[in-house]
Formats: C-alpha cells, sequence, structure tokens
C-alpha cells in the first residue's frame, strides 16, 4: 500500500530521492528554536481564521443604521464594515470565537516573530552563511507589522479610526512628498474617499498575505539549503556535522504537536479572553476620540516614539521642511530596521570575522554583539513603554507630563548604561567558564591520579 | 484510567530504558526505543478524548440555546486542538523518541559550478560588439516600459492635488450647530467644559469641520494680536483636530481648585499634546508643532453663534504646504 502510493507519486514526479532526504533531514535539539515554529504555526491559524472571516466581512464605508442584536448601538449611523464586523459577532454562530482567535493570533505572531529575532540576534545565527535568511525575517517582521495595522483598521470602529488618523499624519509628515503620497493613497485629505477601505482590504486578506507566505517560503528553504545552526557539540565537529533527531520519524510527531498546541492555545484565547470588543469602542467618527486607547502591542513602540518628540515642526521660510509624526512615526522605525539589516555587515566590520558560522554563540562569548543587543533593544523597550504613559496617568494617576521627561532621560542615558553593564557581565561570566574548566579540568587529572 | 497511569510510568522511566541502546543500525535507519504498550494506549486514549472534544464543540456549535456559546465553543475546540497535541507529544517522546542522527552540513560553495556560469555568460556575451549602445537601449527600454506600467497607479488618487488639504466647509456667517443639527446659542455655552461644533448644512464628514467650543473669562484670555473679537463673551472656537497627527482633541483639562491647579486645556487623547485655549490654543505640552486654528465668531441679532470667516491657519497635521496660504474654501 505504502509502496504503490510511492511508487505512483515517483514515477510522476520523480521525488523519491528528495523525500527520502527530506524524511532524513536532522534538526538540532533546543527549545530556543521552537520559536520561529510557533510563529509558522500562528500564520497558519491566522489563514485559517481570515478566511472565514472574510465570508461575512463587508469592506465598504457606506452608511446604514444598525438594527441588530446589540442594545446599545441601536439606531446609531455606522459603516457596513463596521456594522458587519458586529454582525459577525453577535449573529454568526463561532464568528466571535474566529474574530478573536484571529485577533489573538495576530498578537502572538508578533510576539513569537519578534523573540525569534532576539534569539537569532543574541546568538550569532544571523552569520555566514545565513545573512539571506536573516534579512528575509526581517522584512516579513516589518510586512507583518503593517498586516495587522490594516487588519483592525479596516473594522471602521473608534479604534481603527484614531490609528488610521495617526497613519495618515506621518504619510503626510514624509518631507517634500508627504502631502502627495497621502493624497495618493486616500484619495483625499482625510479621510479619504470610500475607495480607501477596499483597498485596506485587498491589501490586508490578499497582498499582503500572499507576500507574506512567499517570504516565508523562501526563509524556509534557505534555512534547510544551509541546514540548522547548532550550539556547540562534544561528539563531532560541530562546524562540519549536524546533530540532531531526523524529521521522520523523531520530529514530525513533535513538530506537529507544537502545531496542534499553539492552536490549542489560540482558540482558548479566543473562546475565553475578550479581545478588542468593537462594540464597546463604537462607530469612529473623525470628531470622536477616547482616552487611554491603545493600538496593538507591536505598534506600541511607534506611539511611544509620536509621544516623545517634543514640539516643533522643521520649519524654513514657509516651507514645512520635517513635520513633527516624521521623527517617531517614520523615521524611528526605518532606524531600527535599517540598524538590524546592516548588523550582519557591521558585525563584521567590526571583528573582521568574514568566516563561516554554523556553531551558535552563547550571548556571553559575543559580549561585544550581546552588549550592543541589549542597549539598542532597552532603547526600542523604553520607547515601548513610554506609549503606556497615558494609560499610567489613567489608571494609576501618575503625571504625564513628569513620565515623559523622565523617559525623554532615560531612553538617551539607559542604552549606554545597559550597554557597558552587559559587556562587563558577559566578560565576567568569560572569566568564571575559564576558572570552571580549568577546576574540571584538575579534578579529572585528580581522579585520574 | 489505569491505562493512563500506565503509559504515564511508561513514560516517565523511558529516559532508563534508553541507555540501553541497540546495535548501530545503517545510518539511514532510525534509532528507536522499543515496543511500548503502556505508550501506546496513551496516545489512543489521547486521541479518543480529542474526538469526544471536538464533538462537543459541534453539540455547542448545533444548540444555540446555550448561554455563553463562544466561551464554551472555544474550551472544546482548544481542549480537542490541545488533546491532539498532547497526543503527538507523547508519541514523539516515546514510541517514536528517536535518537540522534548526524548529518553534513553542505559544502560552502561549489567552485566549478560557479566557473561554468561565469564562463557561460561571458561566452554569451561576446557575441555582442557595441556593448555599450546595447546596454544603454536596454536602459531606455527598462526606464520607458517601467515608467508605462508604474503610471497607472497614478490613479489611486490626485498626487498633485494638495490644494485641497487646505479646504474646510467654513465661511463667514455660517452657524455653529451640534451633532443632532440644532444650532448653539451663545447663552447655552457655559464654562468649565467643552462642546463639539459643526458647520449648519455643509459636510461634517471632513478635518475642517468639527471645533470645540470653550467660554473662559474674557479678561483671561491672551490671544494673539489681532483676535481681539474673535471670542465674543470669552466664547472660543478652535479646530477640533489636532495639528500633530489627526486625532480629535477630545479631553478638556478643567481645574478642579483653580489655586494650584493648571490652567484650562484642550488635551487630545492620542499622543497628549495640550492646548492653552486662552493664549490662541498655543502648545503647552506634547509633540503638536503648532497652534489649533482658531475661528473667529460672533453672536447675531438672536443669540446664534456664527463663524465670522475662516480659520487662522490651514487644519490638520502639518505637510510641506502648511505654512505656504492660508485656509480656503472648496472651489
Amino acid at each position: 500500500m505504502i509502496r504503490r502510493g510511492v511508487q505512483f507519486l515517483d514515477r510522476r514526479s520523480g521525488a523519491a530521492p528528495f523525500l527520502r532526504k527530506t524524511l532524513r533531514y536532522v534538526f538540532p535539539d533546543h527549545w530556543s528554536f521552537l520559536l520561529g515554529e510557533v510563529a509558522l504555526y500562528a500564520f497558519i491559524v491566522l489563514v485559517a481564521t481570515g478566511i472565514y472571516l472574510t465570508l461575512f466581512f463587508e469592506p465598504s464605508l457606506a452608511k446604514t443604521v444598525y438594527h441588530g442584536q446589540y442594545a446599545p448601538l441601536q439606531g446609531r449611523e455606522m459603516s457596513h464594515a463596521y456594522k458587519s464586523a458586529v454582525d459577525l459577532s453577535f449573529s454568526v454562530k463561532a464568528g466571535l470565537l474566529m474574530r478573536q482567535t484571529h485577533h489573538w493570533a495576530a498578537n502572538v505572531f508578533v510576539a513569537a516573530i519578534v523573540i525569534h529575532m532576539l534569539r537569532i540576534f543574541f546568538t550569532g545565527a544571523f552569520r555566514k552563511p545565513r545573512e539571506l535568511t536573516y534579512l528575509i525575517g526581517l522584512l516579513m517582521l516589518f510586512t507583518v507589522l503593517l498586516e495587522g495595522y490594516l487588519g483592525y483598521s479596516m473594522v471602521d470602529d473608534l479604534l481603527s479610526g484614531m490609528g488610521l488618523a495617526i497613519g495618515y499624519s506621518v504619510a503626510l509628515s514624509i518631507p517634500f512628498v508627504g502631502g502627495n503620497l497621502a493624497m495618493l493613497l486616500w484619495g483625499a485629505p482625510y479621510p479619504g474617499t470610500d475607495a480607501f477601505e477596499s483597498r485596506m482590504y485587498i491589501t490586508h486578506v490578499f497582498i499582503l498575505p500572499i507576500l507574506i507566505a512567499t517570504l516565508l517560503v523562501v526563509h524556509l528553504v534557505l534555512v534547510a539549503s544551509r541546514h540548522h545552526t547548532q550550539f556547540k557539540r562534544k561528539r563531532v565537529n560541530p562546524e562540519r556535522k549536524v546533530l540532531g533527531i531526523a524529521s521522520f520519524p523523531g520530529q514530525a510527531p513533535r513538530s506537529l504537536g507544537l502545531m496542534f498546541g499553539t492552536a490549542a492555545v489560540l482558540f482558548l484565547l479566543g473562546g475565553l479572553v475578550q479581545i478588542n470588543p468593537i462594540w464597546l469602542w463604537g462607530p469612529y467618527h473623525l470628531a470622536d476620540g477616547t482616552n487611554g486607547a491603545q493600538p496593538d502591542w507591536y505598534l506600541g513602540w511607534l506611539i511611544g516614539a509620536l509621544r516623545l518628540v517634543p514640539s516643533f515642526d522643521v520649519v524654513i521660510g514657509n516651507y514645512t521642511l520635517v513635520p513633527n509624526p516624521f521623527w517617531g512615526g517614520a523615521l524611528f522605525p526605518l532606524v531600527v530596521l535599517v540598524v538590524l539589516a546592516a548588523w550582519p555587515w557591521i558585525e563584521k566590520r567590526v571583528t573582521g570575522d568574514h568566516g563561516y558560522h554554523n556553531v551558535l554563540d552563547r550571548p556571553r562569548d559575543a559580549p561585544g554583539r550581546t552588549a550592543f543587543g541589549a542597549g539598542f533593544f532597552t532603547w526600542v523597550a523604553l520607547i515601548f513603554l513610554a506609549g503606556s504613559a497615558d494609560r499610567a496617568y489613567v489608571s494609576l494617576g501618575w503625571s504625564y507630563v513628569t513620565q515623559i521627561w523622565i523617559y525623554r532621560v532615560l531612553v538617551i542615558v539607559a542604552p549606554v548604561a545597559i550597554f557597558f553593564v552587559t559587556r562587563r557581565v558577559c566578560r565576567e561570566l568569560q572569566a568564571i567558564d575559564v576558572v570552571e574548566r580549568d577546576r574540571h579540568e584538575a579534578e579529572e587529572a585528580a581522579a585520574r591520579a | 484510567m489505569r491505562k493512563l497511569l500506565v503509559a504515564l510510568f511508561g513514560f516517565l522511566t523511558l529516559r532508563k530504558r534508553r541507555e540501553r541502546r541497540r546495535e548501530q543500525p545503517p545510518p539511514e535507519q532510525p534509532v528507536l526505543p522499543p515496543p511500548d504498550r503502556g505508550a501506546e494506549n496513551a496516545v489512543i486514549v489521547l486521541l479518543l478524548l480529542a474526538g469526544l472534544a471536538g464533538a462537543a464543540f459541534v453539540f455547542f456549535y448545533a444548540t444555540s440555546s446555550i448561554p455563553h456559546q463562544t466561551q464554551w465553543l472555544g474550551l472544546t475546540i482548544g481542549i480537542a486542538l490541545g488533546l491532539v497535541a498532547a497526543a503527538l507529544i507523547v508519541l514523539g517522546r516515546t514510541l517514536l523518541n528517536e535518537e540522534e542522527s548526524e548529518e553534513d552540513y553542505p559544502p560552502h560553495e561549489h567552485p566549478e559550478e560557479q566557473e561554468q556560469i561565469e564562463e557561460l555568460v561571458e561566452r554569451t556575451g561576446s557575441r555582442f560588439t557595441r556593448k555599450g549602445l546595447l546596454k544603454a537601449a536596454g536602459g531606455a527600454a527598462a526606464l520607458g516600459v517601467g515608467a508605462a506600467l508604474v503610471a497607472p497607479a497614478a490613479s489611486l488618487g490626485p498626487v498633485t492635488g494638495t490644494n485641497s488639504l487646505y479646504d474646510t466647509p467654513w465661511r463667514r456667517g455660517l452657524r455653529l450647530v451640534d451633532v443632532r443639527g440644532r444650532p448653539f446659542l451663545a447663552d447655552d455655552i457655559e464654562e468649565g467644559t467643552f462642546y463639539t461644533a459643526f458647520p449648519e448644512g455643509a459636510s461634517r464628514d471632513e478635518l475642517g469641520a468639527p471645533l470645540v467650543l470653550v467660554r473662559l473669562d474674557p479678561k483671561a484670555l491672551r490671544l494673539p494680536a489681532g483676535r481681539g473679537s474673535w471670542a465674543p463673551g470669552g466664547i472660543l472656537a478652535y479646530s477640533k483636530i489636532c495639528t500633530h497627527a489627526a486625532c480629535a482633541v477630545a479631553l478638556y483639562r478643567k481645574p478642579t481648585f483653580p489655586a494650584i491647579d493648571p490652567r484650562p486645556a484642550l488635551v487630545c487623547p492620542c499622543h497628549y499634546s495640550t492646548f492653552d485655549p486662552a493664549q490662541g490654543a498655543k502648545v503647552l505640552f506634547g509633540p503638536a508643532g503648532r497652534p489649533l486654528p482658531q475661528l473667529p465668531l460672533e453672536i447675531d441679532p438672536q443669540g446664534n453663534l456664527r463663524a465670522a470667516g475662516n480659520f487662522s491657519g490651514p487644519v490638520g497635521p502639518a505637510w510641506w504646504g502648511t505654512h505656504l496660504r492660508g485656509p480656503g474654501n472648496p472651489s
């Protein structure tokens, strides 16, 4: 039976040698290698739940009056987009489960990608010959941020609108071309033409998912063609031979188990933990706003950056060279992207190490990289935290102005301090390693004697 | 239940059993632990339970009279998927717990093939005598065809139509109305709160439409020069759209104890740009780069609030042309 199936396939595709090799492909075993897999499986859940949602969502800004199941919104004027999102939450069986699971999966997806990237960074997995894999991963991360933003923006609830107004302002703020770019994308001054909604929709459900899936395939093909990295091993020369569990039968049930486990957690969250209750936010109108509004977590760093910039537009004569939102909304993410993308080459320049690396560093083994990474990500994390200053003000009563001033100082001072502290800690840990190794060797020698 | 315990026991004692390695088989063959009935039973039980949980999901889906349906659906589908995950992981950790094997890393490069590719391309290239000219012609084709492919994207929006960014629906004489279209009477405007106003009979769905309306003590006003008559009776109107990032300036900071509290301020909830209504909406804190544009007001003989002109400057977030001219009306 199995023989006949394989025979059928091989005679028509010639895939048997490839298949055999794939089945015995070796996966090094380390828990931190699963982070990328979690992201992959979250993406699968996103596609599945997303397809379900498209069957009910109407991407239209045409106005209608609500007469549905949710009493507090009775008689309110709203767009078809918002109404269909509320309806699929209340009137479609399993609709709310799918919507909430989709939203949770998006949050987990980005989180898994970010933690995966941190692992890659701090273990030096991005080094030659894997720079391309790393760059494609970064590109996916930034595509996914845009994908998530469009996803919650097209629902046309109050938070959607507030987020879009900010996005429009950031587009407007780009020097020399901002006004033209915003007019091109929105078709008219904000809130733009109704076509903007269908543009967001097709980008969210078709263009970007296809792009992400394509990048994902290239990412995985590159990983497989250069093979996984691994931590130092004793048994073999780890630069030449990779040690691990073969994909079939050893690795397959574990990885599939992780897939079902990820899906299980996401559906449990989607069913039991409320997220983005759009019926509470209400429909959007540009004259409305609410206090303590927050985007999905993965845009928090941009909100923080927009908040920390002091009050100024760069104006020369009557020409506005740099409107304020440019710094936090456009330049800041661009700097983060460029620094991360250039890092493999910066590191080569600094260390003079142009060699191949299949073996991972422990963070302490590369004090310079670890110190830079710790400082850099502290910088981004502090700006992220600054984005929550309004929540701390609203719920804890901490003075907003004081908080912002503290953050303005911290984002300059803390990364530098963290850099030096981390470098010192790494060097101390290395010194301890040497002592431990010597002691171990001496003990063994003593035991033998 | 007993079977499950047996399986669990088998799972826990597995590490020891693995020590007894069998003979090294050929490299293509996996080294697997000896058969384990307990583990098999555990997998079977977990899979059966998963099937049951899946059926429970269908049951809750089909019965609509159950309250908290979403929670039950999420719980059952989550448990079903979780049990499948557990079955697979038990499988991977017991019956299919393969020994590590090794594999060579692929060679760093293929110098021979690299050379062949180089030669192939060079030989092909040597067919051409006027390379420079060909390259120029190719470049021209790429430029022209590329432009032709990209040009239709300009249909998305009026790339050069930035003049509409200055438009507002306000004109001298327009009455201020509330969200339901009722005109504001000057006498209705109280101190210590704020109102949202729109132009009567005009579109409300554009950035230039909404106003915040507040009343302050006329003696406390420190408006910029030339705006002396803009706030009859201390009533001030500003664009409600933040000059930083286009959110609605939806918060009004009212001193609860004026002796020590900061002065009244209009605040945008998005990035906390804070404006002083007494000083022409000067920026007190936050990222906004310029004040909220002010709309001059007048009170007609019936006591209605009316616009006495257009805004003091362009409405909304800044762009390269913000300071090039003042606001206008759509033509």
